[in-house]
């Protein structure tokens, strides 16, 4: 891609008044801030993210947390390809938790300039001018595509020009005879040359160019390239440490028991009981909880088991997934938000030759990130220190400040490798924090705040359940010319159950139906759910009209080339139909999502137990090109497997107005031996980057119903498939 | 009381026997390599080898494991020839870890599988191998184990 340069020098207005003028992470010349506040012994902070020692090594500090999907490693080599920097002389360290760091604007400003819609809990989020310097999130697939195309390739690429003019001007000759190669700045005339480190602190004394030169991809040195990622190392030999590992001396661990009916209040508890318990500091009753505070966490949950703890009784307590889901269909009988409306939809279905009707249901869905949700917070001097891993430390340090009445800069934030975020960890999303904070608000040492499997599950930010009700038309000749879709709640991202087939007519709309289960974004968000829709809805289409499920999305793709591309770049590595042994079939399904696109074959048989076994998935990716390829394919299969297991086994329920699900036995996971083959092939097209840490989420589920289909005829408009008994009657083969 | 060996390393606890294995070594120990994730012995994130047997530490209480040899992440390649053990460096080589949560648990598990084991059959491996990966390492966990046997 092209990029427009002038972006670099960005104007952002912001709501509320104001305009923010934007180099790289936030004002120009940070670097000169950073050169005061953080550098020590001869370091220089040629942009905000680079730092070139003496001894010629090159830190980049990323501005994002590592949670698996790679940052630490793909952000690092944007900055250190334009930077020309020795790959071996690269460190890399988690930027802190100040303002200087803050990425909030590179992501709104960015995304805003390049049409793309931004992340809603990100967008509501900065509106202010006072929250802009607050954000310092990761989500919404956006580090690589914002941070790093746009903020850390032209840090890279501006302090090589500052080197590169320090030594024109030691050396007095032309910037144009210069080179700059692994860390080393030449003068290949005079057979000089100088180690960055040895250039650093006068080039330091430049002002970065709000517009330095990018690389063309073919003069990439490292992007492009399978490089290992820098956290592997430590990530097996048990030193990486999370959240949880935190171990500030003099902690204490609290186990908490909160409301199990989302917002209900703490009556009473029998605090006697566990103070006689060995370990046992402290009781701690907040507003809807209770916390046991002893010495070792397995004393407090003993001594938290042992409390008779009473909640009050709410009409929330009548809740349940039934009743959601009569809610539900009772709200898309009601008014209708508009989404999408083209052409005359209702004109296009009553004068249409054939109609089909479908409606869709998915369930609430938990995180369940690996590392139960955890904090640790540390009163003391009239400040605060935090010991957690997050999707956002500027937003956490906000929030516990908030909640303390320190100030912000009295809070400090100690970063952790994340052990899974999946959006669980991004700031809204608060409730383990804001215990924490409140329960070591009665300390004076830290305390370390664990949540039991049990109270990760029940005290999630769910993914939400949706209906999603569809009629389509045909007309006389059988083209696709009509689709109605009403559904429940407001799509983030927007386009989420826009199809991207070319189909005439198209009325879009949705309605409101919240109820008292806490919501919030779990991997790729609203595309999880539409996505199933979607895709499931058109292979219905395809069948009805007697088509290959395949060609028939073909077919409506003529104005999408990069869709067809990649849909027809799955169906040939996976060779769609062909070949397939004995009971075995194919689904396929198709979706773009935070600037990539995804298409699945799923090679699916039905287990004599009448469950479904996925033998194969292959998957193909236009992200633009591939910063890290390997990466790239690990977060593939990642995105493949958390969505195959919410397709097979996710389901969350509500029964007496709280979770019913409990642990991974009742919230089963996908393991070693019911995990598929996964082909991932890219498709370097060289459009603006897309994201890859959501991406491969969504179009699984769909793809393996849709093979499911194939093989016993039925159609699954419900999810998880646990769910169902399939006996395989096959359909007749399409052509 | 709990007497066993660590990492080599005589211990001499005073806690109470009901006590789970994780908790003495993450609390009482700082051992914080090896990893709680659901308490009930169904993640395996918590997995250690006793006497050289892989075992689910957070519902083995301390008075079943007295006397015994037990071996952490943090241990495992102290009697290895190199820093790493081969199990270790196949991770890295096929750059299995994502969020890196889970992978104390299976390292420890297919340690233990492939000492008992060398050749293991693919379905010895998912008999073994039950650990939970939210990451969905699987297909590299499966891979980096395969370029240790000798059956492909
Ligand atoms: S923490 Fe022990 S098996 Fe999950
Ligand atoms: S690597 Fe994240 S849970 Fe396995």
């Amino acid at each position: 891609m092209k990029i427009n340069r002038r972006r670099f020098l960005l104007g952002t207005t912001v709501v509320g008044g104001g305009l923010l003028i934007v180099y790289a992470t936030t004002r120009p010349s940070k670097h000169f801030v950073a050169n005061d506040t953080l550098a020590e012994n001869g370091q220089s902070f040629l942009t905000t993210w680079l730092r070139i020692d003496p001894d010629n090594t090159v830190t980049v500090l990323v501005p994002h947390s590592e949670m698996g999907q790679g940052v630490l490693t793909s952000l690092p080599m944007m900055a250190a390809d334009e930077l020309d920097a020795d790959w071996d002389l690269v460190r890399v360290e988690q930027a802190p938790a100040t303002d200087l760091f803050a990425n909030g604007v590179l992501i709104k400003g960015f995304a805003q300039s390049m049409g793309v819609s931004v992340p809603g809990f990100l967008d509501g989020a900065i509106n202010k001018v006072s929250e802009i310097m607050n954000i310092q999130i990761t989500g919404g697939s956006s580090s690589v595509r914002f941070t790093g195309e746009n903020g850390m390739r032209v840090a890279g690429a501006a302090a090589r020009e500052m080197l590169i003019k320090t030594a024109a001007v030691r050396w007095e000759v032309p910037e144009s005879e210069l080179t700059a190669r692994l860390s080393h700045v030449y003068h290949d005339a005079s057979g000089r040359s100088a180690t960055y480190g040895e250039l650093a602190s006068d080039a330091a004394r430049f002002e970065p160019s709000p517009n330095p030169r990018l690389k063309e991809p073919h003069e990439f040195t490292l992007m492009g390239k399978p490089i290992q990622r820098i956290d592997i190392p430590a990530k097996v030999d048990g030193t990486a440490a999370f959240g949880m590992d935190a171990r500030p001396a003099g902690m204490l661990y609290a186990a908490v028991k909160t409301s199990p009916v989302f917002g209900n209040k703490l009556v009473s508890v029998n605090s006697d009981v566990a103070l006689q318990r060995r370990g046992v500091v402290r009781v701690v009753e907040l507003d809807d909880a209770v916390a046991v505070v002893a010495d070792n966490y397995w004393r407090a949950k003993q001594a938290l088991a042992a409390l008779d703890i009473r909640f009050e009784a709410t009409a929330n307590d009548q809740v349940t997934t039934q009743s959601i889901y009569a809610q539900f269909d009772t709200a898309l009988q009601g008014e209708l938000n508009e989404d999408v409306e083209q052409g005359d939809t209702p004109i296009a279905l009553a004068g249409a030759a054939t109609t089909i009707d479908a409606t869709y249901r998915v369930p609430f869905l938990a995180h369940a990130a690996m590392e139960p949700m955890n904090c640790t917070v540390h009163f003391h001097d009239g400040k605060a220190d935090v010991w957690t891993g997050t999707q956002d430390n500027l937003g956490i340090r906000g929030r516990v400040a908030s909640i303390s009445g320190l100030d912000e800069n009295d809070v400090t934030m100690h970063m952790f490798y994340l052990g899974g975020g999946f959006g669980r960890r991004l700031p809204n999303t608060t409730n383990t924090i804001d215990q924490a904070t409140r329960i070591a608000q009665q300390f004076d040492v830290p305390v370390q705040t664990i949540w039991s499997r049990e109270e990760d599950m029940q005290q999630d930010y769910y993914r939400t359940a949706v209906t999603s009700a569809f009629r389509a038309g045909f007309d006389a000749s059988n083209n696709l010319i009509a689709w109605e879709n009403h559904y429940i709640g407001k799509n983030e991202p927007a386009e989420a159950a826009h199809p991207p087939y070319s189909i005439p007519h198209k009325s879009i709309a949705y309605a409101d139906s919240p109820t008292h289960v806490p919501l919030g974004a779990w991997r790729s968000v609203a595309h999880s759910q539409h996505t199933f829709f979607l895709e499931s809805f058109v292979d219905e289409l395809a069948h009805k009209a007697g088509k290959n499920p395949y060609q028939f999305r073909l077919d409506m793709l003529q104005d999408k080339p990069r869709h067809a591309a990649v849909l027809k770049a799955a169906a040939d590595k996976a060779g769609w139909e062909r070949n397939l042994p004995e009971g075995h079939a194919m689904g396929i399904a198709l979706q773009e999502s935070f600037g990539s696109i995804v298409a699945q074959v799923a090679e699916v048989s039905i287990n004599s137990d009448g469950s479904v076994r996925v033998h194969r998935v292959t998957c193909a990716v236009d992200c633009g090109r591939s910063v890290n390829p390997d990466n790239v394919a690990s977060q593939a299969e990642s995105g493949i497997i958390y969505g195959l297991t919410a397709a097979l086994y996710g389901e969350i329920t509500i029964a007496n107005g709280r979770v019913e699900q409990t642990n991974f036995n009742d919230y089963e996971m996908l393991r070693l031996s019911d995990s598929p083959e996964i082909d991932v092939v890219t498709i370097e097209s060289g459009a603006a980057l897309g994201g890859m840490g959501e991406p491969a989420t969504p179009p699984v589920a769909a793809a393996v119903a849709n093979a499911v289909y194939i093989l016993t005829g039925q159609r699954v408009r419900e999810l998880p498939l646990k769910n169902y008994r399939f006996t395989a009657a096959p359909v007749e083969r399409l052509a | 009381m709990a007497r066993f060996r660590v990492n080599g390393v005589a211990q001499d606890l005073d806690i109470e026997p009901e006590m789970p294995l994780l908790w003495a070594l993450r609390d009482e120990l700082g051992l914080t390599g090896t990893k709680f994730g659901c308490g009930v012995a169904a993640c395996g994130a918590c997995t250690v080898q006793v006497n050289g047997n892989a075992v689910r530490s957070c519902v083995t209480p301390v008075s079943a494991v007295e006397g015994t040899d037990i071996t952490t992440i943090e241990g495992l390649a102290v009697n290895a020839a190199a820093a790493l053990t081969p199990v270790q460096q196949a991770w890295i080589n096929h750059q299995v870890p994502q969020c890196g949560y889970c992978q104390s648990g299976m390292i420890m598990a297919v340690s233990a599988l492939l000492t008992a084991n060398p050749n293991p059959s693919d379905d010895e491996i998912d008999g073994a191998i039950t650990n939970i990966c939210r990451c969905g390492t699987y297909p590299r966990v499966r891979k980096a184990i395969r370029s240790l046997t000798t059956t492909a």
